[in-house]
């Protein structure tokens, strides 16, 4: 059992630092997707006493939203938008990819000191959803595409579902369903800002909206 | 007994090792619905250049001698480090794999040399091109043998290849065990200069990287290269065929055959990934083995836990 | 001691008596030479009788300066550093006689001698000395004795420069050393080694002041800036010297200073870990920007030290964790680096040298096949590469494995050690990175400088240096086999200097030198094949065609030497990934129209902690001192006045 969680979570590590990695778009879409799939079969995986409908059911939603409605859009944004499908990195991909590496680090230095209520076997595993949410962060910092950005941000989303699994309380599940709106609004929004950004200005580079400053 | 079961793999490896590319380009030929050429290709190849003339440039000096002769001894005495699965190596003490790593190293200087020696600058090109992937390359292959020690808290690299058993893998390690084979594969394909990083059969002289290096060699020097090459891909192919062919019996007979096999199975692997994956770009080659030494501190970060 | 004196007496005589005769430049550089070669023996002898015997010598006589005395000893850890600089300055004179012949036409021979020896004297005074007042001035000598040797050729303007910068370089360091001592001697009221005292301030105050004062002779990254200018601009053997054992005696600062306490914290190990990557990496990646043979093997002494460094910060490591085993073996590698790389760094040197001197030349895109031209110091370079990329089976790889065996015994469960891991990372996958660069650079240099074919006309008329410059270079590249052939010896040799600093059994010294002999017989294997190989491959070519042509360049029937691969088009694609440090420049003529007739690209990395740190740091110092010059009238009368405010401000201060 515990086997399993471990492999899932080196596995999550690695979708992150392929997201660091990876230089085409619709591959990191894909990634995110893996996330979410993966995050599923951990929430399952992670609770202590057995699996009841209501988990099953919430894992459904969230996995059918995440893994497939929301990169479905954004590939669909994407494709239409006809952006080249190059990341165009601000940090480049060997420094992201050694900087996640420093990232990790921390992560698991910070779990390793937080006060967590439970025993440590869950330290692991809120390293994982620290590494996440900063991972996500990277992204959004280190990015041109604006839809690298709502990746970035989805991948922190990612990472606050994995924080709340680690407390394996019922209210998490909740928080994750707020937070889920707002990244589903936020892509939402995203998808029509970049479809009207593109089409005003046929490039969607966050960068040169500086431009618009004055 | 394990000493006599160390000396029959050397032994083995020897012979064997030059039909590792023969299944490779037969995986290839069959990916791509053609015949190909026959199984033991390598060892005709071979046999005609040992019994050839040669051909040296005006140019050189016995640097360009030096290479393939040094390159060979190289690979040779690194076949005696490396054990096989179970299986430990002729030569094994504490910090052994420095050794081999440095043996490898040793290896990659004089073929560099020689091919600089030729004042040709494709030559240079790929020694420039050599030079800068393995140096990448060796932190990969280090860090993961250093992950490996961490799990098994063994100093010497039989030590730590005979501590994968089922268990380990089975255990919170195992994890780690699978990310240090992923580096090791990586360090494999670019160490051996196999598709993504580089393409043994590309024509164009400007895209290799090992091939270039040894363009001026003929006859028995180019024997000796092809030869040490094909032992090189033992050597650290034997390496990953430790961790992902965990069969530990306890009768070396079947410890090695299971080893042996997983070297074949591991040619035919490289075969299919020849056939799938495209090369990468150059410029995309450092971040491919940055990601194999990424790979290896994960692992070792994963049990020291 | 008395043995040590003699050696000291036979230096400073000979130096003199150079002075003296000096007229004629023959005599002048005989007596230097011979003198040098008598003293660096005879402290050769004595060294290797206190190291083998394990017994100090000292010699204690009153001295009338305030804190001293002529307090002088030899125990296993000087005898250490005593036995390189006797050994290199030794095969350095004998180099430097033919060497200076040609080399300063012009120039007073008996000056150089005298500063050379002085020089020598000097360092060997500092590594005997056991007062903080003689280990100062003995120090302070060794930094003016090196600037007179490094502005020999003061006609340039950039060795006029270089000597500028080394000058205010080692007074800066020196200026730490100094409070270090004062400190260290405030309590006890005696600057003696044996009473001094770490009381009179928080142990990390001492820590400090001896990294960055110790730190600078050595050369650490971010206090390394003089090396790459200092080194290069002297004569090559004394760049030998300076690079193979001058900025040796910053570690051995560093290591006396060790002993004073009596345990020591884990993050003075981490400190040395993270300025040995730092070094060593830079170090490295600057080593292969360079385009000039002397400027690349002093950045690799930058790197060289790195190593050292982390040899000293796993050694410090395994002493603050309690484990004697990583304690002896991080140790041993320290000063086994130690010996080995003034070994091959003073080959290297002197085989710069002997390029210089025949073709005038150290660029090294207007080199190339020299190997056939001066075989002898083509094959000792190699013999110096291979060593110093720590390639099996020479002495490089011997440190660099005890090095790394004992960071990877702090891994293997033996040692409860924090933060592990990085330990792992820093140590192991830094020295990998290092000497696969390492192995890249040095293929550049040598591939470029004595492979191929002369990329320009006077190189193609170069001959093999005289018979004092080969012997030199070949004994210096026998010693760097035979310590490679000899590992299992070393970790004995060394244990009574390692015991100096940290008091352990002489079994784990056993134990440490048992893997040596696995890797020395697999040595012996490789050695072994090889000659087994070069014996097929003959059996095999005989009665058999074999033919001569010109390089099968793909086809292209015409090849010229200017069509191949250059240092800078080698070393270009490392440059470039590792551009975020190194921030390359180029200057860029572009060919324009349809027949342009000139183009130019020249690149260049210049040093960013001097460009960064250094420059704007001195600016402001001059900006600041600018507006302090109201105070400089020019008349005496007001410097009296100045002289004679101090003293009674000093006065009223004193008597408060």
């Amino acid at each position: 059992m515990n086997v399993w969680l471990d492999t899932l979570l080196v596995l999550l590590i690695l979708t992150n630092l392929h997201m660091l990695g990876s230089s085409r778009i619709t591959a990191c879409i894909r990634t995110v997707a893996c996330q979410a799939v993966l995050l599923a079969a951990i929430s399952l995986l992670a609770q202590p006493d057995g699996i009841g409908l209501r988990l099953l059911l919430l894992a459904a939603v969230t996995t059918t939203i995440k893994a497939g409605i929301l990169p479905w859009l954004l590939q669909r944004a994407v494709r239409e938008v006809g952006v080249q499908t190059e990341v165009e990195p601000i940090v480049g991909f060997t420094t992201s990819l050694l900087l996640g590496l420093g990232l990790l680090g921390a992560a698991l230095h910070v779990a390793g000191r937080l006060p967590l209520p439970n025993d440590a076997g869950t330290s692991f595993l809120v390293a994982v959803a620290l590494f996440t949410m900063m991972v996500g962060l990277l992204l959004i910092v280190s990015r041109r595409k604006a839809v690298m950005q709502t990746l970035g941000y989805l991948a922190m989303e990612n990472g606050i579902y994995a924080f709340g699994l680690a407390f394996a309380i019922e209210e998490p599940l909740l928080v994750e369903m707020g937070v889920l709106l707002d990244v589903f609004v936020a892509v939402f929004v995203m998808g029509i800002a970049i479809h009207h950004i593109s089409r005003e200005f046929d490039h969607i580079d966050t960068d040169r909206l500086a431009a618009l400053k004055d | 007994m394990t000493m006599l079961a160390s000396i029959v793999h050397v032994m083995c490896a020897l012979l064997l090792a030059p039909a590792l590319p023969g299944v490779i380009t037969r995986v290839k030929a069959w990916f791509a619905g053609r015949r190909g050429p026959p199984l033991l290709q390598a060892y005709y190849d071979l046999w005609k250049l040992l019994h050839k003339g040669a051909v040296y440039s005006k140019t050189t000096t016995w640097v360009f001698v030096a290479g393939p002769i040094v390159g060979l001894a190289c690979a040779m005495t690194a076949l005696l480090i490396v054990p096989m699965g179970g299986t430990a190596g002729v030569l094994s003490f504490s910090g052994d794999f420095l050794l081999l790593a440095y043996l490898l190293g040793l290896m990659r200087f004089f073929t560099i040399l020689a091919a600089l020696d030729t004042g040709s600058s494709f030559e240079g090109m790929g020694a420039s091109r050599e030079a800068f992937y393995s140096a990448l390359a060796e932190p990969a292959l280090l860090l993961g043998l250093v992950a490996m020690t961490a799990q098994s808290h063994s100093l010497s690299i039989s030590g730590m290849v005979a501590a994968v058993t089922p268990v380990a893998i089975a255990s919170p390690a195992g994890p780690a065990l699978l990310l240090v084979a992923a580096a090791l594969l990586i360090v494999f394909l670019a160490e051996n200069a196999r598709i993504p990083v580089d393409d043994p059969n590309t024509h164009l002289e400007l895209t290799m990287i090992h091939e270039v290096m040894v363009l001026d060699h003929s006859g028995p020097d180019f024997a000796m290269i092809q030869y040490a090459a094909t032992l090189k891909l033992w050597v650290l192919g034997a390496l990953l065929v430790g961790i992902l062919v965990p069969v530990r019996s306890g009768w070396w007979g079947v410890d090695l055959g299971a080893g042996i096999g997983g070297m074949v199975a591991l040619a035919a692997v490289v075969g299919v990934i020849e056939s799938t994956i495209a090369r990468l770009r150059l410029v995309r080659v450092p971040q491919f083995l940055v990601a194999a030494s990424v790979l290896s501190i994960l692992a070792l970060v994963l049990v020291m836990r | 001691m008395v043995w040590f004196l003699t050696a000291l007496a036979l230096l400073l005589l000979g130096g003199v008596l150079s002075l003296v005769l000096s007229r004629s430049r023959k005599t002048a550089s005989l007596v230097g030479a011979i003198s040098a070669s008598a003293g660096g023996a005879v402290v050769l002898l004595q060294s290797f009788d206190v190291l083998i015997s394990g017994q100090s010598q000292s010699l204690r006589l009153a001295w009338s300066v305030p804190f001293g005395s002529a307090n002088m000893a030899v125990d296993p850890l000087s005898a250490v550093f005593a036995v390189v600089i006797a050994l290199v300055t030794m095969l350095a004179a004998v180099y430097g006689t033919e060497y200076l012949r040609t080399h300063a036409d012009k120039k007073n021979l008996g000056v150089s001698w005298f500063f050379f020896n002085l020089l020598t004297a000097s360092m060997l005074m500092v590594v005997a000395a056991r007062n903080g007042v003689l280990f100062l001035i003995s120090w302070e000598l060794m930094s003016l004795a090196s600037f007179f040797l490094v502005t020999q050729e003061d006609e340039k303007e950039t060795v006029r420069r270089a000597g500028w910068i080394y000058l205010v370089a080692m007074h800066v360091g020196t200026a730490f050393l100094l409070v270090l001592f004062l400190l260290l001697g405030k309590d006890s009221g005696t600057l003696d080694f044996d009473r001094l005292s770490t009381a009179a301030a928080p142990s990390w105050v001492f820590f400090v002041l001896a990294v960055v004062g110790f730190g600078t002779k050595a050369g650490f990254i971010p206090m390394h800036v003089w090396l790459p200018e200092a080194h290069p601009a002297a004569p090559s053997h004394v760049s030998a010297v300076m690079s193979g054992v001058m900025i040796k005696t910053g570690i051995y600062g560093l290591l006396r200073m060790l002993t004073l306490f009596g345990s020591l914290p884990a993050w003075w190990g981490w400190t040395f870990v993270g300025i040995g990557v730092v070094s060593g990496v830079m170090g490295v990646l600057y080593a292969l920007a360079q385009h000039d043979l002397k400027r690349l093997l002093a950045y690799h002494s930058v790197e060289n030290i790195g190593i050292i460094a982390l040899g000293l910060g796993v050694g410090v490591l395994g002493i603050s964790y309690k484990s004697s085993a990583m304690a002896a073996l991080g140790l041993t590698g320290c000063l086994l680096h130690v010996i080995n790389h003034a070994l091959f760094k003073s080959l290297l040197f002197l085989g710069a040298g002997s390029v210089l001197h025949a073709t005038g030349t150290g660029e090294l895109d207007r080199l190339g096949g020299l190997l056939k031209r001066m075989p002898i110091t083509g094959a000792t370079f190699l013999v110096g590469s291979a060593a110093i990329s720590g390639l099996p089976p020479l002495n490089g790889f011997v440190s660099e494995f005890l090095i790394c065996l004992g960071a990877m015994i702090g891994l293997s469960g033996q040692v409860s050690l924090t933060a592990s891991p990085l330990m792992g990372v820093l140590v192991v996958g830094g020295l990998a990175l290092i000497g696969g660069l390492a192995a890249a650079c040095f293929t550049k240099a040598l591939g470029v400088v004595f492979l191929g074919e002369p990329r320009s006309g006077d190189v193609a008329e170069a001959h093999e240096v005289g018979r004092a410059m080969r012997w030199p270079m070949i004994v210096l590249a026998g010693l760097c086999v035979l310590i490679g052939l000899t590992a299992p010896l070393w970790p004995v040799v060394l244990q009574p200097a390692v015991a100096a600093i940290v008091p352990q059994q002489s079994s784990i010294a056993a134990e440490a030198a048992r893997p040596l002999t696995g890797v020395v017989v697999g040595s012996c294997i490789l050695l072994g094949l090889v000659v087994v190989l070069v014996q097929v491959r003959r059996q095999l070519l005989v009665r058999r065609r074999v033919e001569q042509a010109v390089t099968w360049d793909c086809g292209y029937t015409a090849p010229a030497p200017r069509m191949q691969y250059t240092a800078s088009s080698f070393a270009r694609p490392l440059v470039l990934l590792f551009r975020l440090f190194l921030q390359p420049r180029d200057d860029i003529d572009r060919p324009q129209g349809l027949f342009p007739k000139h183009a130019v690209l020249h690149t260049h990395a210049p040093d960013l902690f001097r460009r960064y740190v250094y420059e704007p740091l001195f600016a402001a110092i001059v900006w600041t001192t600018s507006k302090l010059r109201w105070l400089q009238e020019g008349r005496i009368q007001i410097y009296v006045l100045y002289i004679a405010l101090t003293i009674f401000v000093l006065f009223i201060w004193k008597l408060r």
